[in-house]
Order: C-alpha cells, then structure tokens, then sequence
C-alpha cells in the first residue's frame, strides 16, 4: 500500500512519518513516533483521552487523520512541562489528588490547558462544561476541577 | 464476643499516616510517561484481533480459517481448536467458564462472544483477514430480560448446570438459589402497622473504565512466556492463562502496567489466553487491544436486576420485617453476584425478622463480570426505596428512623454473622449534623438519604522490603495500582520504619518476584497489602536491632525502634548513641549481610464498612430531565491512610452511582444484539453533570489492622442508586421504580402520576 | 461442640436447621465435620465458602482455632470488585 509522506511540528519540533491514509493522527502518534501519552479509550471522539492541540485548537487525535496534519502544528502531552519543570496545571494535579488510574490525566491536561490559554479566569461551570468532553471514571471530576481553578489562579498571579 | 475487640491503632499518633503526600507514580501520569496496557511494544510485534459473534444465541457448526490463513502478512489463526485444554480436561467448572467465554465452543452464547482471532502484520491485514474467516452460524432463540428468562419456556443456554438448590421444574437458565434471614418475616409483618411491597428493576451498567483491555504477549518454543497486560491481578492472570495453555505457572510471567481502571472489571481475562495462543502459534509478540465496541459488547458488565421488597412498620418507625426477592442475569454463564444482593440488602438495618432470596439466572449477554461491590447497590437501592416510601407515608425523619432501626456493635446481621465494631451510626449522625441535611429545597426539587453497606476482603499477599546500603528502602508488591495504593503502602512503610515518604520507593513486582497476590478487589489493598507491609517493616527492624546489639555487644533484646533509630534499652538504655536506619544499613555487609523484612499472609479479618449519602436533585417537570444539585458522603474508612484517595474513592464511588441511577444501561435490540456500544449512547456521568462531591470521612477503626485500616473502596458505590431514586421521587412527586431514570422514564412516571 | 449457623437455602441439608453443632478445633476440622455430617453442604463447600467466627470473615485459613463457644457462622465465598 503506497504510504503519504507528512512533515510537521510536533511540540515545537519537525517531524517527518510516513503513514496510510486511513491511519487517525492517534495512530500515528502511538505506533509510528512513540508518543503513547495521548491515550484510546474510545477511537470516535467520545472520551477525550486522546486530546491534542492542533494549531492550537483542542481536537480528539482519533478524529484527525493522519495524512491531515502535514504543515501544522501539533501539541501533546509530552510537550506540557519545560524540561523538568511541570506546567502548574500537571503540578495542581499532583496537589489535588486529581488523577486516579491516570488514564484520562493526559487528555484532561491537554483540554485543561487549552481552556486556560482562551480563558484565563474560567468560572466552576465553564470548567465543567470545557471538560464536559473528557470522560473521568475514577474521580467524579471533583478534585479535576478544584485543581483547574486553582491552577488558574496560580497563572493569574504569575 | 471472645475477641479482644480493642484496636492496636487506639491511641497511636501517626507521623506520615493521616497527611496528603504526592503519589510516588504522579509525575509518569501527568506526563504522559506512564506506561498502560497499550503502550508497550516489542520488536517483530504482531497485531491480534478478534472475531465475534453478531448473534445472541448461535450453534457454531463449522469455522473455515483456511482463506485467512493464505492472506500476506497473517502469521496465525486460532480457534478454540488452539487451546490445549479443552472442556473434558478442566474439572474447575470456573474455569471452564472462563475458556468458554475467552473463545467460544460449539454455541456463540452472545452479541459480541469470541469464535477465532488472528495475529498479523498490521491492523489493516488483521482486519481484512476477519472478514475472510467464515463461520457456519445456526441461529438459536435467545433471551435478554432476566425475568424472562426464568420462564420455563425460555430458550435455554446451558442444561444441567444448575445445581442443587434449585427446585425442580424451572428453567435450566435458572443456576442457584440464595436464601438468607433469621426470625419470622409473617409474624413481623402482622406487628406492623404499615407494609409496603414494590417491584424494582435495574438494568445492566459498564465498570465502563477508560482503558480498554490491553496486553502483549511472547512465547518461545520451550513455553517460557511472557505477558504485559493491563489488569487488577497479574497472578489471578498468570493462574487462569497457565490453566487454559496447559503451561506450568512458572514459565508464564506476567507483568502488570500501569491500570486505566477496573472497578472490579479486570479481576478476569479476555484477551490474555488469546494473545498467548497466537504468539505460540505464530512465534512473534502479539499485541492485542479492545476497541470500546469491544469492551461493551464482550467484557463484564454487572447483571440486570428484577427485584421484589417488602418491609413492614410500626407508627413510631421500628421495622418489623423485611423480606426481598432478588433476581439477577449475569450473562451467559452462571454467577451473578446475586448471594451479596441478598446477604447485604438489610444489612444496615438490625432486624428481628428478615429473609432475602436470591436467584442467579443465565442469558444472552455477556458475561458479567465483578463492579464494585458486586450485587450490592441493586440490592441497597430496593430496600432503601422502600424504607424512604415508608417514612414518608408515616410522617417519620428518614435519617432518624435509620438510626432507629441501625445496624450497632453486636447487632446479628441478616446475613447471618455479628457485627464487631461498625461505623454505620456515626455516618449516620455526621449526616444529621451535617448543613445539608437541613439546607433549603427549591421547587421541584428533593432530597434523598441512603445507607450503604460492602463485607471487604483480605486474601493472599506477599510484601519484601529491602533496606539499601543508603539507607533508602524499596517495597516490591503484588498489587496493581488503581488508585493510589502505592502512595499509602509507601506511607505505611515510612511511618513503621520511621523514614520519610521519599525514602521509600513501591514497586508493583511481576509474578516472578513474589509469591501470590489475590487479585486488587474486594476493597483488599490498603486493608490486606498495608497489613503485610506494616509486618514486613517490622521484620525488617527486627534484623537492625539484632545488627545494632551485634554492634554494641548487647542482648538483641536490649534494642528498641523508635522513629527510625535502634536504641539501646533497659539496663543499656542511654549506653550508645541511638543508631540510624542510614547508619545500620551501611554497615550491611559487615554485620551479616544484606538487611530485608518481607510478610506472606493470607489476610483475614477485613472490616465491614458502611456508609450514609445525601443527595438533592431537581426534576424538569417537562422533560423529566434529573440534576443533581448537591451531594455529601459519610463513610467509614476505619483510618484513613491518604485521606485525598480515600476521598477519591468516596467521590468517583458516588458519581459511578450517579450514572447508573440516572443514565447507564445496555439496550439490546429485539436480535439479541446490543444497540449502545459505545461512549455517545451509553452515556457515563461527564463534569457539566455533577455538582462538587462533599466527603466526610468517619474513623472508627477496624480491629482487624495494626492501623485500625478498613476497605473504603466498594461501599461508595452502594448507596447512590437508592439515595438519587430517593431524592427524584421526592422532587418528582412519584415513586420510581427503575433504573436508569431517565429523562423518558421520569417523564412518563410524571405522566401517569397526573392522570 | 461448635454452633455453626446456616444460611437458609443450605439448610435443606441440614434438615432444615438454622444452627448445627459440630467438634472442631480450627477452621479445617470444622468445615471437614460439617460436610461429613451433613453430605448436602459438600457441594457448596467445593463451591467456595467464607467462614465468620466472632464477627470476622476467614477465606482459607485452615487452622484458625475455633472455640466451642465461637460464634460461627457460613456464608457463601466473600469476593469483591
């Protein structure tokens, strides 16, 4: 089967992959670069653990092909922190107790960022409705959203 | 009672225990580090998909791989044929269960049931080759609905499975036969002054956790095997897979990932014994992966539930009787945890005359596997919404009529037992005091109470502690990590040695490194795994102090531990300056050798553990759309060890509930087959649903752990169903009676209410 | 001589008795009793059963002592999710 050949930005690097045409930005982040932080739980855009921004939009990689991205810019999870120094959002996460399995952590991360960066100072119901695409089954999203807010705060007052 | 019912913990002051440090595995999880089920590779990996049955009820008379076979890139085909082992040669009737529901035998017992997989070079390949096998499929009829299925016309799965306690004359989809009580549920009847009787139905909910099933297998040709899986036991998967490929335990290691929740959905196994089958066959790693189609249709979900209450009253609130009648599907094989409904319905509730029936019943669905606290919260929901229809028509506060009728110290449970040392009135007591209970409601809106109930677990654990030369310490244990346990094994490790937190490092060992470790279920871990590791750092200071009195030349037993130092005592008391767990260990080599405590235990004594949720919820009369406006949990956790988890616990418990009160359920067609697999329309709680989830921990601690630890992991789960039932009848005016209420429901049941 | 209580539908192999007595010294001896003086529990006991004695639960514990004036009573095997 002929492959497309795709060049893009990854976390602020180029990359190149080759990938088939049905083959979702998901698989191409899992199974050709190695980038197994954004996560399937469900493969049509239900849950929200496979989030990533592309052109700084937030999208559910599974609903994005492949073949689709060459020339934009995309942004996952492995980009969030700065070396070793974690966003406040993955910090206020670990002080919360917001994560239980773990397994959405990355996606909601990702959604959680991309409020922030369009809203600074989201209400309780605007987080909860952002997030309303993001599927928890640990937690109840109590302390997801208590670590939000206060991550919010945190980047209002830097 | 002959037990010294006294706590060790009584009096203890913690130093670690009771504070909210950073969990060990955080910094992998919210960086995309951590590895799960899915996100392992291996070099020359192969994909394995599975072929499954798109009917209910189907003789298989004949499958034809041989066109798959023959397509490029298609490495190996299976069918139960590729199982060592077949029926005739396992005599554990579970586990033969097991091998039928892993790949199916001469009957596709439902929508979504395994028949063949295939291990090739990619997906695609593997998806092409599919739709190349042909299976010869003789459609049978089928049944869903459990009370149908009890029918004696019914279609039936299985003959003779059922056992001895079922009477004669009744379907074969009939497998068992509860009966739980004491005293004379009649003559209790005739003392109330009020009885009422009700029909409830429940349907089949999703663990529905966010990680599909998972794993990655290899085998050579002598049968050493490995396998990385995402799973609640990495030994349970190891027993079931050597059983089912006829390998010895020792030459299959399985190596648990990271978990992306359970719920008691992943204590068995799908994939596992396939993926093995296809590396065997195949000699390549096969990596298999659930779709979400797949996880709804094919793995656990809990039962559906048809069930009758009757309780009896007297003006002043006293409970006279209690009598239910449980009947619950669990899919297509025996086993439903219908004998917990039944043993824990009244279990809050201290009752002269009580009897509880339960019948386990099969049909064409999957089949279900283990959700917290299994059995439990269908049970809870029908009696508490009897006991609220009850005070309500005689004018009675519901939370004080529960601590009326409550479950104490000593009280005989229905279930047969005496209680020890409970919480169930302090819950409710915190709930009485508590603002919400007397907040203000709006129009429309309710407020609902229930009480909640789960037995918890111990069972078989092993834990090695090894004290470094720097005086660090490495915990290896056996129990996958679903939600913090390895934050408070470390804390137990550090308070009982006398360290920091950070000094300490959990390791979740594969099945190489310890002996057996029960499956993380049963609210077991931070109960059974804690105990193990509290006694393995006792072992551990038991060597130091033996090192240090070698060092200062005196009577091992003339040295005692006290935060993190060995000091000399009794006649050498103040003799030597106290020695440090860093300085002990660096002398490792030379007093003896490398310095370790480990503890092998079959944990017993788990203490019960209950809890009281309020709820308030507003119903849109137009739509019978619920929202739930405010909600609190009171709950017994014994100790809490990291109180943020256990509150975790308590929330994620009360939301899962939420969602099945109001919007879970699996919805077959008139085929047989399921019509909502998926996340769009079967529709878990999101974050726009919910309000905050308030937590009360109450501590009355549980004998039975050096900490005075009780499971907190399954009881949240318990009361939801009944206390948003409660709190939506309240607001709707109505009595519901099934679950999910969904807007639909609600509506009609407004409908009907208005004439 | 132990008083084991029995849940209800176990004791239609027991005559229909709620409590039978039987000589054991641990968990082992008790549950080999009971199934030899009562041959309909044996299935169930194959089946898996927990044991409560004085208020807590045992799995598998053999030699867990049993006192004759322990409270004891069968319960159908307590797993969990």
């Amino acid at each position: 089967m002929t492959q497309i050949h795709v060049s893009t930005t990854i976390n602020g690097d180029a990359v190149e992959f080759l990938c088939e045409a049905q083959e979702t930005l998901l698989d191409v982040l899992r199974d050709r670069l190695g980038l197994t932080g954004a996560k399937e739980g469900c493969g049509t855009g239900d849950c929200g653990a496979c989030s990533v921004t592309l052109d700084k939009r937030l999208v559910c990689s599974c609903l994005v092909l492949g073949a689709e991205v060459e020339g934009r810019e995309i942004t996952t999870i492995e980009g969030m922190a700065d070396g070793e120094i974690l966003h406040p959002l993955q910090q206020k996460f670990l002080e919360h107790a917001a994560l239980q399995c773990g397994i959405c952590t990355p996606g909601i991360l990702v959604a959680a960022k991309a409020l922030l960066e369009k809203n600074p100072d989201p209400t309780e119901t605007e987080t909860r409705y952002w997030l309303a695409g993001n599927l928890c089954r640990c937690t109840g999203y109590d302390k997801i959203i208590r670590a939000v807010m206060d991550a919010a705060e945190q980047m209002r007052g830097a | 009672m002959a037990r010294d019912d006294k706590p060790e913990a009584e009096g203890r002051v913690f130093k670690i225990v009771g504070t909210r440090p950073i969990r060990p595995d955080g910094i992998d999880k919210v960086t995309g580090r951590a590895r799960f089920g899915a996100d392992m590779s291996a070099p020359g990996m192969l994909v394995g998909l599975v072929l499954r049955s798109p009917h209910a009820h189907a003789r298989i008379r004949g499958i034809g791989t041989a066109r798959a076979e023959a397509l490029t890139g298609v490495k190996a085909v299976i069918t139960r044929a590729d199982f060592a082992l077949d029926s005739g040669d396992i005599d554990d009737d579970d586990l033969r269960d097991i091998l039928h529901n892993v790949m199916a035998h001469d009957k596709a017992l439902y929508d979504g049931h395994a028949v063949a997989a295939v291990a090739a070079v990619s997906a695609p390949v593997a998806r092409r080759a599919l739709a190349l096998i042909e299976v010869d499929y003789e459609v049978l009829p089928h049944v869903i609905d459990v009370d149908e299925a009890m029918k004696p016309d019914a279609p039936v799965l299985h003959q003779g499975r059922s056992d001895e306690t079922v009477p004669a004359g009744m379907s074969a989809n009939v497998m068992h036969r509860f009966e739980f009580g004491h005293g004379d549920v009649e003559a209790g009847f005739a003392e109330a002054d009020v009885v009422i009787e009700r029909s409830f139905r429940t349907a089949a909910t999703h663990q529905g956790y966010i990680e599909p099933h998972a794993c990655l297998a290899s085998m050579g040709p002598d049968g050493q095997a490995d396998l990385w899986c995402c799973t609640q036991g990495h030994y349970m998967v190891r027993n079931t897979c050597a059983g089912l490929l006829g390998l010895d335990a020792s030459q299959l290691k399985v190596t648990a990932s990271e978990i992306g929740g359970g719920f008691g959905g992943k204590t068995t196994v799908f994939l596992e014994p396939v993926a093995l089958a296809l590396a065997r066959k195949s000699g390549r790693p096969v990596k298999m992966v659930m779709s979400r189609d797949e996880v709804l249709r094919a793995s656990g979900p809990t039962s559906s539930t048809s069930i009758d209450v009757k309780i009896g009253m007297k003006r002043d609130g006293a409970i006279t009787a209690g009598w239910a009648e449980l009947r619950y599907q669990g899919g297509a094989f025996p086993g439903s945890p219908v004998q917990f409904g039944a043993m824990s319905c009244f279990a809050a509730y201290d009752l002269k005359n009580v009897q509880a029936i339960g019948w386990d019943v099969v049909a064409n669905r999957p089949k279900q596997a283990a959700y917290r606290a299994p059995g439990a919260p269908m049970g809870a929901y029908a009696v508490e919404s009897v006991v609220d229809e009850l005070c309500e028509k005689l004018g009675l506060d519901r939370l004080e009529v529960r601590l009326k009728n409550a479950s104490r110290d000593g009280t005989k449970a229905a279930y047969g037992p005496r209680f020890g040392r409970i919480g169930l009135t302090a819950t409710l007591e915190a709930a009485k005091a508590h603002p919400h209970y007397t907040a203000p409601l709006g129009p429309n809106q309710g407020r609902g109470v229930a009480c909640g109930f789960w037995f918890n677990f111990g069972g078989d654990t092993c834990v090695t502690l090894n004290v470094n030369a720097d005086g660090t310490v490495g915990l290896s244990e056996g129990n996958p990590d679903i939600g913090g346990s390895r934050a408070a094994m470390t804390m137990m490790a550090a308070e009982e040695l006398g360290i920091p937190y950070e000094r300490v490092r959990t390791t979740i060992a594969d099945t190489s490194a310890l002996g057996q470790n029960e499956v993380t279920d049963g609210s077991r871990v931070t109960f059974a795994v804690g105990l193990a590791t509290i006694k393995a750092a006792r072992a551990a200071i038991t060597v130091m102090c033996a090192r240090a009195a070698k060092i200062w030349g005196i009577d091992e037993d003339a040295v005692v531990w006290e935060d993190g130092h060995a000091k000399p005592a009794g006649p050498n008391a103040g003799q030597f300056p106290p020695m440090s767990l860093a300085e002990i260990a660096a002398l490792y080599a030379n007093t003896g050798g490398p310095i370790a405590g480990h503890h092998e235990v079959t944990a017993e004594g788990a203490g019960v553990s209950f809890a009281t949720h309020l709820v308030d919820a507003e119903v849109d009369p137009e739509t019978g759309a619920v929202t739930i406006l405010r909600y609190t949990v009171f709950q017994d956790a014994g100790k809490a060890v990291h109180p943020a988890y256990v509150e975790g616990q308590f929330q994620g418990g009360a939301v899962q509930g939420i969602g099945w009160a109001l919007n879970e359920e699996y919805i077959y067609g008139a085929d047989g087959r399921l019509q909502n697999p998926g996340f769009l329309d079967y529709r878990i709680p999101v974050a726009s649903d919910l309000p905050m989830i308030d937590t009360v921990i109450i501590e009355v601690a549980n004998p039975g752990h050096p900490y005075g630890v009780r499971g907190v992991g399954e009881t949240s789960i318990v009361p939801p169903l009944a206390a948003v039932a409660n709190a939506v009848s309240a607001a709707a005016g109505v009595r519901l009676t099934q679950l999910p209420m969904s807007p639909p429901k609600v509506l009609a049941a407004i409908d009907a209410a208005r004439g | 001589m132990v008083r084991v209580a029995i849940w209800g539908s176990l004791r239609a192999a027991t005559g229909g008795r709620a409590e039978v007595e039987v000589e054991a010294g641990n968990l082992r001896e008790l549950l080999d009793r009971l199934a030899e003086a009562h041959p309909g529990i044996r299935p169930q006991i194959d089946r898996g059963v927990s044991v409560v004695i004085d208020g807590l639960v045992y799995n598998d514990s053999w030699f867990t002592p049993v006192r004759p004036d322990s409270e004891v009573v069968l319960l159908p095997r307590i797993v969990g999710g």
